[in-house]
């Protein structure tokens, strides 16, 4: 039998603000235990929630980008269970009138785009850590986290597979970057995924049983999961047996996942309105406000780097990935003032592959988007040749100085100057009498030759073009 | 000793005594009647030194308030004072931070001499669930204060200091005022922040004063009204200098006489007392309209819904993890958590968790706590229509006077009647004050009047023009 895979996906996103939620401590990452959590985070008797208007403003804005309906009128509710890192004993969340709902995000599969839809997104807090290591015994608690604003963006089950399913969770990664709400840090757990997976005989239009996967905190790790899930539930299936609904952990040292509790076991949670916050009312100015300070979208600078650039679809989508990228990128076309395209050629080359070597981010490049300019507007003016721009960018990474510093400096400035190159041409002529008998009785493929040895003999400086041109005519009968 | 906020006021500002010399009688007042139990704590070094810093600032120039001792209700948070909330649970808490309106009273320059007893999280009619024991009555020792505020409406009565503070969630200011018969206000909701005031119901909960007049409940109320950014419900209004708009005359004022008040279910002698008082009204030039409230007869089982619903969630937090009570001895996680409530909370506390918990589960939302949401909904619109042909509305803060003290504490339900008069107001949000208009066999009755929203200013007006021609308020318990 043929299966189809069903995913969907709830991403839970680290919402950029200073504060928390529903108090004013810091959000800082990386505090001693405890040092980034007051009064209202530790839930003290009597202490209040008061709501965070950046969480809410932020909230928004991811609406508006997915064209989704932002609510007007939301309401948070209490999600009630104990756990020792869960102050209150309740988590404020939105259940029944999230703020943001019906959206859609463009995907780019193997087979084209596709429209992804998204349920919903609502505001809630994280909570605390548990510490069980180094703590003689006991378990520790960290309330750091606790209050931190969460965005969770729930999809449709729309993705068939868990290539789109990580395709999906790239963009949504990449949008809430430009949109400036996450800082997208997967290792701290600012971005994280649960995917809901269920599997149906093909032509199926009834959702199979699903098992809901945990702690997948890689994009690595959300397409292994996945596949091991899918795998699983076939195997399960076609030998007859059932799929339960459960709550299973991905572990990613063993490329498996196990049952973490069934649904007969997840517990009541006993929402209902958190008295202490009222209905949260958005005006049409403050939408507009939101509208208003969009900044430009992956899809849409996308095609406008396409238009002014003159770029390739796959040149602008590398530039475009992230925001800091495709500004870099601008930042160097604009202090090169060269064609766009030997700009992003750079970028998207020697640029890339040494970010990519060295596992930096775009933010952390040693040559800065003005260093770059420099070097490839003495490639486009003819100064140093391609080949030689290489050796200059690896030394300008290296910290030696700006480009015309460093070809200053090791003489590797080209020779262009058409008496010297067919001074040097003469000379590779005069010294190589039987490849000349042979170009002139017709064997052209010899031209490459004198190339090579002019270029040899200028120590690779000669302006390749201008030796090109000086052999044609004096090779010539 | 018998001085009201008013009183004292004036003899504070003319010099005639020191705000050390009162406290100093108080606290001597407040040991002589230790029998009562209205206070769980009282730290006497901090109240003289509250007093001689109140005396220094005088001398520079100070508000009305200055150097008036007053009880905050152990339900309050204060800083460095130990705040139990009449529980075992939180028996050694002391808070890091002040409450709002501890605050706010403290830079009036009120002196808190104590804190005082109360219903176990105010949970309660009676002070019987206080984990510190039972408050008593002043008027009876054998009976009760009502609750859950009794432990700072007996200081009041006694005289142990001339004003306290209260939270009324069902009734827990009015009822206790009317049985200890002082007068007590509880303000609209959103009126007077609930930061650091401990949660019982937070929809229903509002903090209030208690003190002998209506004329020192506006002095206390000027002092604890307004708005702050920390409690997100409260309102962001202007408050009126309550004890300035005082005095007007209530010529054609409309007072409601709410007919299903003055029915079966309240003791005859009371409502003889409530009609000698209208009578009074009447004199003044006031109007009765009779109106109707007839979804108020639902409130009740509303109330015992939605209060231990939010209580539910609200007590959450007391699991034995960051602070408070912990049991001595358990096997694992779940096993503290289980033992540490248990033995933590009283019977009365775990009789509302579990209502409300059994409330909100799966599959009984909708009939319960939507279907009491519903019906608080038209409760308020009841209210609203009786507004449109009134301006206050008159009746029994109580079906009847102090009960004596293991009455009811056997038989829920019986004590929960006793809010019958109450609740429809927390549910509604209004404003509604109890004040003493007379005695039944030499035990006080409280007369109720509820205003429109925000309309404290002219409930206390009305009740102080009552206060103004009769002694009612001013009478002291035998032995006080």
């Amino acid at each position: 039998m043929e299966w189809e895979t069903v995913i969907g996906l709830e991403v839970h996103a680290q919402l950029k603000t200073k504060s928390k939620i529903f108090s004013g401590a810091p959000t800082a990452y990386g505090a001693a235990p405890n040092t980034q959590a007051n009064v209202v985070d530790a839930a003290l008797p009597g202490v209040l929630p008061v709501l965070n208007g950046e969480a809410v403003r932020m909230a928004a804005r991811l609406g508006l980008a997915i064209g989704a309906t932002v609510h007007k009128r939301s309401v948070f509710a209490r999600k009630n269970y104990f756990y020792p890192d869960l102050p209150k004993g309740y988590q404020i969340s939105q259940y029944e009138h999230p703020i943001v709902e019906h959206g859609r995000l463009a995907i780019t599969t193997a087979s084209g785009e596709k429209i992804i839809g998204i349920t919903r997104a609502h505001l809630e807090e994280d909570a605390g850590k548990s510490l069980h290591e180094d703590m003689g015994g006991f378990t520790g608690i960290d309330l750091n986290r606790a209050g931190t604003p969460l965005l969770e963006i729930v999809s449709e089950p729309d993705m068939r597979s868990a290539a789109e399913a990580v395709a999906y969770l790239k963009t949504l990664h990449t949008l809430v970057r430009y949109l400036e709400i996450c800082d997208g840090n997967m290792q701290e757990g600012s971005f994280r995924c649960d995917a809901n997976v269920s599997v149906r005989p093909l032509g199926e239009t009834r959702l199979g049983t699903r098992a809901e996967l945990k702690n997948i905190n890689s994009f690595r790790f959300v397409e292994r999961a996945i596949e091991y899930e899918v795998r699983r539930q076939i195997a399960l299936l076609s030998s007859g047996g059932q799929v339960r609904q459960e709550t299973r952990l991905y572990d990613s040292a063993r490329d498996e996942t196990r049952s973490m509790r069934s649904k007969e076991e997840a517990n009541d949670y006993r929402y209902f309105p958190d008295p202490d916050l009222p209905t949260l009312l958005l005006t049409d100015a403050f939408l507009a406000e939101v509208k208003d300070a969009m900044p430009e979208l992956p899809d849409a600078k996308r095609r406008r780097f396409c238009e002014q650039y003159g770029l390739s679809v796959y040149d602008a989508g590398v530039l475009t990935a992230s925001r800091e990228m495709a500004q870099y990128y601008e930042d160097a076309v604009k202090a090169a003032d060269v064609e766009p395209k030997l700009v992003a050629n750079w970028v998207t080359g020697e640029l890339a592959a040494r970010l990519n070597e060295e596992g930096l981010d775009i933010a952390c490049a040693k040559v800065t988007a003005q260093g770059l300019a420099g070097l490839v507007r003495r490639v486009a003016d003819g100064t140093v040749s391609g080949k030689m721009a290489k050796d200059v960018f690896e030394a300008m990474w290296a910290g030696e100085g700006d480009a015309d510093a460093i070809i200053g400096a090791r003489g590797l400035r080209q020779i262009s100057d058409d008496s010297a190159i067919e001074e040097v041409v003469r000379q590779v002529i005069a010294a190589n009498p039987k490849q000349l008998a042979q170009y002139r009785a017709g064997e052209e493929k010899v031209f490459t030759f004198f190339v090579g040895q002019t270029m040899k003999a200028s120590r690779g400086k000669a302006n390749p073009a201008k030796v090109n041109e000086i052999l044609k005519r004096l090779l010539a009968p | 000793m018998t001085l009201t906020i008013t009183k004292i006021a004036e003899d504070l500002a003319a010099g005639r005594c020191s705000s050390r010399e009162i406290v100093d009688d108080l606290l001597v007042r407040i040991k002589a009647h230790s029998a009562l139990n209205a206070f769980i704590s009282v730290d006497e070094d901090a109240a003289r030194q509250g007093a001689e810093a109140a005396d220094r600032a005088r001398r520079a120039g100070a508000g009305v308030l200055a150097g008036v001792p007053i009880a905050h209700k152990d339900i309050f948070c204060t800083s460095g004072v130990k705040t139990t909330c009449g529980s075992r649970m939180l028996a050694d808490f002391v808070p890091p931070y002040d409450a709002t309106v501890v605050e706010k009273m403290k830079a009036a320059g009120c002196v808190m001499v104590g804190k005082t007893n109360m219903d176990e999280f105010a949970m309660g009619s009676s002070n019987e669930t206080s984990f510190f024991g039972p408050v008593r009555n002043p008027w009876d020792p054998q009976r009760v204060p009502g609750g859950s505020s009794g432990g700072s409406a007996a200081a009041v009565a006694a005289r142990l200091v001339p004003g306290a503070t209260g939270t009324d969630t069902g009734g827990s200011i009015r009822q206790p005022a009317a049985l200890c018969g002082i007068t007590g206000l509880k303000p609209s909701y959103g009126r007077v922040s609930r930061y650091g005031l401990i949660a019982f119901a937070s929809s229903l909960d509002q903090a209030g004063p208690l003190a002998q007049s209506a004329a020192d409940c506006a002095h206390l109320l000027s002092a604890m009204a307004g708005f702050d950014v920390r409690d997100a419900t409260s309102l962001d209004v202007p408050v009126p200098d309550y004890a300035a708009t005082l005095g007007k005359d209530l010529k054609g004022l409309r007072i409601g006489v709410v007919k299903e008040h003055f029915a079966q279910g309240v003791e005859p002698a009371v409502l003889d007392v409530l009609r000698e008082a209208l009578r009074e009204y009447e004199r003044q030039g006031a109007v009765l309209v009779d109106v109707s409230l007839p979804n108020s007869a639902h409130a009740v089982p509303c109330y015992y819904v939605l209060a231990p619903a939010e209580a539910s969630s609200n007590l959450a937090r007391y699991d034995g993890v960051r602070y408070g009570f912990r049991a001595a001895e358990y096997k694992d996680l779940e096993d503290m958590y289980k033992k540490t409530r248990s033995e933590g909370f009283g019977p009365e506390v775990k009789r509302r968790i579990m209502i409300g918990t059994y409330a909100l589960s799966a599959g009984y939302y909708d009939a319960y706590y939507l279907k009491a949401l519903k019906l608080r909904r038209l409760i308020a619109d009841d209210f609203a229509r009786a507004f449109e042909r009134c301006d206050v509305l008159a009746g029994p803060a109580s079906p009847s006077t102090a009960f004596a003290l293991g009455a009811k504490n056997t038989d829920p339900v019986s004590m929960y009647l006793n809010d019958i008069f109450t609740i429809p107001v927390n549910l509604a949000g209004l404003p509604a004050l109890s004040m003493p208009a007379g005695f039944v066999g030499g035990l006080p009755v409280g007369m109720q009047l509820i205003g429109r929203y925000l309309d404290e200013a002219r409930l206390l007006n009305v009740a102080h023009r009552f206060q103004e021609v009769t002694d009612w308020h001013a009478r002291v318990p035998a032995g006080i």
